[in-house]
């Protein structure tokens, strides 16, 4: 149905199911990149002449547009970054590395894991991993008890999980986490493209977004700060477009967002990232997610029809992505295979190698979808599937 | 047969097959004539550096000649391993130690497998030539 808003599936042959390695980006988008680099691309914040006012006033606009995206309460409190990774890092660098404990989820992908070992942190000294259920799920149980053990703690983890589709509660997980003082981090690289979010609502502290992977630019992330910590924050690097005054005796610096987004930032890149969100709210998230409902729900069906699937989770408390083996077979040669047949999943670890670890594989096969999916793509995904077990097996 | 022969021959096979799923047919038919591997022999020093899946490579040298035996835990590659392993096995050490080739651009095999799985082709003759090496030393 929303197929025809995004040119990649007018050029392409491709059944595109690898949605949360990266989206496809609606016309929108990409015009309004065009439009940059043709009609007004200029530095923002530091000329006065009309080009690059224009820039600074779409840029600024962006941040407007996030705030209310996502229902943060000031502008200060919205910082683009790269993504995800340089949110969680920025965060880590500047905030959390002042805390004794930083508790993450089995489920998370390297980007919330490396930033801490990073940090000289590693299992049981500095780092603390909530288990999972049978199904994948967050152990609350096991959460408390670490709360308990380690309160004041800083928790960081993801809203859905890259590899499996798993969604964290995160009101909940929130609101234990805040009883035992701690501060959250959410990892919200999935979570645009399928639900919204509301950092009110959730009383979130720190909110890490990925643009790419829902319908905007590569390159483009941003990280919600609650207002009462900002000023606790470090700038994870400063220079150029970060400062108040300089001479050679001291620098000062300007408050935030602007000393945290030190260089010239992804200009054409958040202006995208604005319209992405546009494009979202034209299509609107209660359409998104009963949309997407249904085709998840049909794609599992649709899995289960071959006999030697090997799940890891149900669809339970999950959206995206379904991820499994089949039984006897080693996942690469599946996706070289579908490649062939002109499906694009991903096979592998999904930046997610512990969880792997922990289930005893090497990886999985990954189908993501996107709302401009449909039944036929699964249908075609589910052919060529079959066909390239068979002759894998034959 | 010599190296360059063995290669051109499979060169003209694989460029016979004009539907990319038919290549990989015969790319898995060939994996299906690699001979047992020992499971014992499936330990980390005999594994291929470079390959996205597991591959396992030992070396036999008999008078002036090595001859290679491998497995993989996948089955396309198990056919790759048939194919270099037929390609070298039997070579004089010499020969071996005087390899210089780029397999994959020998055999167009970047139309066939992934950057990712390249390096591991490429894992595999490095290996080889190892052995060669050693063995000569």
């Amino acid at each position: 149905m929303y197929k025809k808003d995004f040119p990649y599936f007018k050029n392409s042959n491709v059944v595109y199911l690898d949605n949360a390695a990266t989206t496809q980006k609606p016309q929108a988008v990409i015009d309004s990149q065009v439009e940059y680099y043709e009609h007004y691309c200029a530095n923002t914040h530091r000329s006065n002449f009309g080009d690059a006012n224009k820039a600074t006033q779409k840029y600024e606009n962006a941040r407007k547009h996030l705030r209310s995206f996502i229902n943060a309460s000031k502008n200060e409190e919205i910082i683009f970054t790269k993504g995800v990774t340089e949110s969680i890092n920025f965060i880590a660098h500047s905030f959390a590395n002042s805390f004794d404990t930083v508790i993450i989820s089995s489920l998370e992908h390297h980007s919330n894991i490396v930033p801490w070992h990073m940090q000289g942190r590693t299992l049981h000294k500095g780092l603390e991993v909530v288990k999972y259920t049978s199904d994948l799920d967050f152990d609350f149980e096991n959460f408390e008890a670490l709360l308990q053990k380690y309160p004041k703690a800083f928790v960081s983890v993801t809203h859905i999980s890259n590899a499996f589709g798993k969604i964290n509660d995160l009101k909940a997980i929130i609101k234990l986490a805040h009883k035992y003082e701690a501060v959250v981090l959410v990892d919200g690289a999935q979570s645009l493209a399928h639900m919204a979010i509301d950092v009110q609502a959730l009383d979130v502290d720190f909110l890490a977004l990925s643009a790419h992977k829902s319908f905007a630019p590569t390159g483009v992330g941003a990280v919600y700060v609650k207002e009462e910590h900002l000023n606790k924050l470090l700038p994870y690097q400063t220079g150029g477009a970060t400062i108040d005054k300089v001479d050679f005796e001291s620098s000062t610096l300007l408050d935030s967002p602007y000393k945290f987004e030190a260089g010239t930032q992804n200009i054409a890149g958040v202006i995208g990232f604005s319209q992405a969100l546009s494009y979202i709210e034209s299509v609107g998230y209660k359409q998104i997610q009963a949309y997407e409902e249904e085709l998840y729900a049909y794609l599992d069906e649709q899995l289960h029809t071959i006999e030697e699937i090997k799940f890891y989770n149900s669809i339970q408390h999950a959206i995206g992505s379904r991820s499994f083996n089949i039984k006897g077979i080693v996942h690469d040669d599946i996706g070289i295979l579908l490649d062939k047949m002109h499906i694009a999943v991903r096979v592998g670890h999904h930046c997610a190698q512990p969880i792997m670890k922990a289930l005893g594989i090497k990886g999985t096969i990954r189908v993501s979808i996107a709302f401009y999916n449909d039944k036929e793509d699964i249908d075609q995904f589910i052919t060529a599937l079959k066909k390239a077990i068979a002759m894998l097996k034959g | 047969m010599s190296i360059q022969t063995k290669l051109e021959n499979y060169k003209e096979n694989l460029a016979f097959f004009e539907d990319e799923l038919q290549k990989y047919e015969f790319i898995i038919d060939l994996g299906k004539k690699l001979p047992p591997f020992d499971e014992k022999e499936q330990k980390d020093e005999n594994l291929v550096q470079g390959c996205t899946s597991q591959v396992w490579l030992i070396c036999e040298q008999k008078d002036d000649r090595l001859y290679f035996k491998g497995t993989s835990d996948a089955v396309i590659v198990k056919g790759l391993v048939y194919m270099i392993l037929d390609i070298f096995s039997g070579a004089t050490i010499q020969e071996l130690q005087e390899v210089n080739m780029d397999i994959v651009q020998e055999l167009n095999l970047s139309e066939v497998i992934t950057p990712n799985r390249q390096s591991g082709v490429t894992g595999m003759i490095k290996k080889i030539k190892s052995y060669a090496l050693l063995q000569g030393a």
